[in-house]
């Protein structure tokens, strides 16, 4: 019964008090703001205990002054915990495209219209466990930037986000729960190989064996192992080093399409899209006109920012034909 | 869940700034004890604290936990040799300043330096087992209000001071009313509760059976409850109102002791007098001495009379007793008394106090009688200028003659030594009398409170024919203190002249209301007890309240007072805005009637789309997201834009 409590939805979302996920700004109401002794809470009530015991056995009237004063200051500790969260509002920020195998940075705005300030406010992703503690001044909006690990690619949700303090006295630790509607769009994590060859179809375009010319020279980049030995720049490699490859550029204007369909058939779907998304890198750094072709999608040919990044999205949201 | 809480307190390292609030508050608490302990002890803790101070300058490594052990058992032996013991409550408080250096030096997180906050409370309560007077209290206040900036700054320590300092100061002012709260209604029980320990009397004040120079004067500055007696039908005259307590009658040259007391049979009726009946709720004191006025003429339940005319009870005085006494003042003393007695009482240590012997051996030299001698005895205290007062000055080894012939200051305890010694001396029998004189009657309900500030010590000299006879020689070098109490007779002390001169008057009327105020403290505040607390209640209507009634008002009050501190904390500080809150109000009637505002649609293409839904309305509706558009992205508010808004919305009619 408990069990089946614990995982319903309906329950869980009335117990937290809001439905997951939630859009725009999230004002954390006191329905919201949990509040428990901590350790030293509890240190803090046993040290009560023994100093009115003392007060009692020795009659001492400034005893029980102290352990009142006391009491008092962890009661007031408790409302001033709460009130360092309650209210504030919580809003999500842009979070750019990356690449899987790197880190989604999703950005939240706590915004504080009270006019005391809220120092050390916790902000942990419960997932993934990144966690960043900031200042919000009074009046004021602070930005907490979460690092979460994208594995895999796709549309990655933020999830579920704690906010947790223990201002002032670290009697007790206040939190509360968010969810914003916020996602990060994860990129296949590109694989890198030779582009394919421009399209030979009916547009009579020039046929070249390789895109990637030997003409014109056009600058350096990292030694991939799949790269000849003749286009090593030797000279800068006895100079610094490291391995470096030479690149040429034949023709700016050459245009390729991203086939789905020249990509390997033996290998799985994630594999053929992260390949196609090194294509998409690829075209781009060398400055070709590209589109991409996916079952029951294409883009047409262009370059650009907005070009590789509306490729890369097409990659990244792709589900099947 | 790898990653540690960066809010743990294990895993924040202690800063400079949180380092120095922790000596400072421990500064400030651990003063007191200071001053009181060995000063090898006082000294050792101050270089724990400065060692910590330095470590952290000076980027040093914390010494180890072996070092740290060394040093305590060192200075535990030391405290040993001191106090022949580590436990019991002197030697406790010592160890325990001890610690709070120890555990400083081993510091490196937040969590030890909470652990020395806690300390630093225990270091104030300490404290008031000797001394719970104003000061102690306000050093208390000031060191609540550093220990608590200094734990704030724990929690936020990239925040300026001043802000944790305000922050304090608010927590503090939030604490006072709930600390007073709890003060006044928390259900008080009287202590102890269990046995106290072996040394617990050295803080109760009370008499004891010695009397060493500055015992009754130290005790003279408490004011707790001694006792309180009823009296049937009159009180008798202040001069009358001796109580008798332990009698001394052993002296070494420098403290008096009772000796060996053995119980005696009820002593014949004193002859003539006044009789006074009379009921005395005793304090307890955990000795076995009963007080009552002098003569005592009956012997309450389970109590006996001492071979020397006091009342000592069948087992120690735990608990507050109440007996009731007749005695008989101004009576005729019975003349008979054991001859090994009088011997007893003629003992004096030899080569002590030389001028002291040879000015009452010049008595009995050219005294006529027993008589005489004693008179010349009284006069020379009458007109010796002496002084009263209750900083005595320390005497030394033959501290008769310092005070009788140089310092000539000093307490009741001065007084009647010297004066005893010197009948002594002179051939009479004489003893101290310990106990209290006076007591100060309430005008209201007649009742008579002793308290300890009434301790008293007197003499009594035999005189061959006529028995015991009590004479007072501080009262007669200063006649105010049996008349006027106490601190009429201390006026007379050495800071007054200056005061009592004309000009000073609004100095004397300071400390007047100086006085008051402590009386008030010691009243209000040292003295409110279980008592007290129904007397309080009864003012509020609630007469004879039981712990019941306490607890359920003080929940009452508690939570009144936590729920409107709530309420401030979340109270806003800004107005909403008129024109987003009537906007609200608008998207909240249309979503009652379906038409829900999607979150990515603005206020045009939602109040065209309402206006589509309900055409009847439809006018006003646009009218309103015009209105909406124009405030709240226009240039300038309008105050009747804003009232037609308003009024727009309020009256909106949906079909």
């Amino acid at each position: 019964m408990l069990r089946a409590l614990q995982t319903d939805p309906r329950f869980l979302n009335w117990f937290y008090g809001f439905t997951p996920p939630e859009r725009g700004a999230i004002v954390l109401g006191l329905r919201r703001v949990y509040i428990v002794p901590t350790r030293l809470g509890w240190m803090f009530a046993g040290t009560l205990a023994i100093l009115l015991l003392g007060s009692i056995n020795y009659s001492l009237a400034l005893g029980f002054a102290l352990t009142f004063l006391l009491a008092g200051l962890g009661l007031a500790g408790m409302v001033h915990t709460v009130r360092n969260l309650a209210l504030l509002s919580v809003s999500p920020g842009r979070a750019e495209p990356v690449f899987a195998g790197e880190q989604a940075q999703f950005r939240l705005h706590l915004d504080n219209r009270s006019r005391f300030d809220r120092p050390s406010i916790l902000a942990r992703h419960l997932a993934s466990g990144a966690q960043l503690v900031v200042d919000v001044g009074a009046n004021s909006v602070a930005e907490v930037v979460l690092a979460v690990p994208a594995e895999r690619r796709g549309r990655l949700a933020l999830g579920r986000v704690m906010l947790e303090t223990r201002f002032p006295l670290d009697l007790f630790r206040a939190w509360s729960y968010v969810e914003p509607d916020v996602h990060c769009i994860v990129y296949p994590r590109p694989i890198g190989s030779p582009l394919p060859p421009p399209e030979a179809d009916g547009a009579g375009a020039a046929a070249r064996t390789h895109v990637q010319g030997n003409d014109d020279f056009s600058g350096l980049r990292a030694y991939q192992a799949s790269d000849s030995p003749r286009h090593v720049a030797w000279k800068a490699v006895a100079r610094a080093g490291d391995m470096l490859t030479k690149q040429f550029t034949d023709d700016a204007a050459s245009e390729v399409w991203l086939d789905w369909q020249l990509t390997p058939r033996r290998v799985g779907t994630e594999e053929r899209l992260s390949l196609l998304a090194g294509w998409v890198l690829a075209a781009e750094r060398r400055g070709a006109s590209y589109g991409l072709r996916l079952p029951g999608a294409e883009i047409a040919p262009g370059r650009g920012e907005a070009q590789r990044a509306e490729c890369l999205n097409a990659l990244a949201l792709y589900d099947g034909p | 869940m790898t990653a540690p809480h960066p809010l743990a307190p294990e895993v924040r390292l202690l800063t400079a700034r949180d380092l120095a609030g922790l000596i400072l508050a421990l500064a400030i608490v651990a003063a007191p004890h200071a001053l009181r302990a060995p000063w090898w002890l006082a000294l050792l803790t101050l270089c724990l604290y400065g060692v910590r101070a330095l470590v952290l300058v000076r980027r040093l490594a914390l010494p180890g936990r072996g070092v740290l052990l060394l040093i305590a058992a060192a200075a535990m032996l030391g405290v040993w040799v001191e106090y022949h013991t580590i436990f019991g409550r002197v030697a406790g408080i010592v160890l325990l300043l001890l610690f709070s250096g120890l555990k400083l030096l081993e510091t490196r997180t937040h969590r030890d330096a909470s652990a020395v906050a806690f300390l630093c409370y225990f270091l104030i309560i300490t404290n008031f087992l000797y001394t719970q007077n104003i000061a102690a209290a306000l050093a208390m206040c000031v060191a609540l209000a550093v220990i608590t900036a200094t734990v704030v700054g724990f929690s936020a320590p990239q925040r300026p001071l001043r802000a944790n300092l305000r922050t304090a100061g608010l927590l503090l002012a939030h604490a006072a009313p709930v600390g007073l709260l709890l003060f006044l209604l928390f259900p008080r029980v009287q202590g102890p509760m269990w046995g106290l320990p072996q040394d617990a009397q050295s803080g109760i004040t009370g008499l004891s059976d010695t009397m060493a120079p500055g015992d009754i004067a130290q005790l003279a500055q408490s004011d707790a409850l001694a006792f309180r007696a009823e009296f049937t039908d009159r009180i008798p005259a202040p001069r009358q109102r001796y109580w008798r307590g332990p009698v001394l009658s052993n002296f070494d040259g420098r403290t008096w002791t009772a000796g060996q007391v053995h119980l005696a049979e009820a002593p014949p009726a004193p002859r003539g007098g006044v009789a006074y009946r009379y009921t005395v709720l005793l304090e307890p004191h955990q000795r076995h001495w009963l007080f009552a006025l002098e003569t005592p003429a009956r012997r309450p339940p389970q109590a006996n009379f001492s071979s020397d005319g006091h009342l000592l009870s069948a087992s120690p005085v735990r608990n507050r007793l109440r007996y009731e006494m007749v005695s008989i003042a101004d009576a005729r003393p019975d003349a008979r008394e054991d001859p090994l007695l009088l011997r007893l009482a003629l003992r004096i240590p030899p080569g002590y106090n030389p001028k002291a012997m040879a000015l009452a051996g010049e008595w009995r030299r050219a005294a006529r009688d027993e008589d005489e001698v004693l008179a010349r005895a009284i006069e020379f205290f009458r007109s010796g200028q002496f002084s009263y007062t209750l900083e005595p000055p320390l005497l030394g080894r033959d501290s008769v003659d310092e005070f009788l012939f140089s310092t000539r200051t000093g307490f009741c305890e001065h007084f009647s030594s010297a004066f005893v010694f010197l009948m002594r001396a002179a051939g009479l029998p004489a003893r101290v009398v310990t106990g209290y004189q006076g007591g100060d009657p309430n005008p209201v309900d007649g009742i008579l409170t002793v308290r300890q500030s009434d301790a008293h010590a007197w003499a009594e000299v035999f005189v061959a024919g006529r028995g015991w006879l009590r004479v007072d020689p501080t009262a007669a070098a200063v006649p105010g203190r049996v008349d006027a109490g106490l601190a009429r007779a201390v006026s007379g002390s050495a800071a007054l002249p200056f005061l009592m001169r004309p000009d000073f008057a609004w100095l004397r009327g300071m400390r007047y209301n100086w006085e008051a105020m402590v009386h008030k403290w010691n009243v209000w505040v040292l003295g409110y007890n279980p008592e007290r607390q129904r007397e309080f209640m009864s003012r509020f209507g609630m007469p004879n309240t039981d712990w019941k009634e306490l607890a359920a008002t003080l929940f009452a009050a508690l939570g009144v007072f936590t729920a409107s501190l709530v309420l401030w904390s979340l109270r806003r500080w800004a107005r909403p805005d008129p024109v987003q809150a009537a906007w609200h109000r608008f998207c909240r009637k249309l979503g009652a009637r379906g038409t829900v505002r999607a979150p990515h649609e603005g206020p045009r293409d939602y109040a065209d789309r309402a206006a589509r839904q309900a055409p009847a309305a439809g006018a006003a509706i646009r009218r309103i997201g015009e209105l909406y558009i124009a405030l709240r992205y226009g240039p300038a508010a309008r105050a009747d834009e804003i009232a037609e808004l308003k009024r727009l919305v309020r009256t909106l009619r949906l079909a």
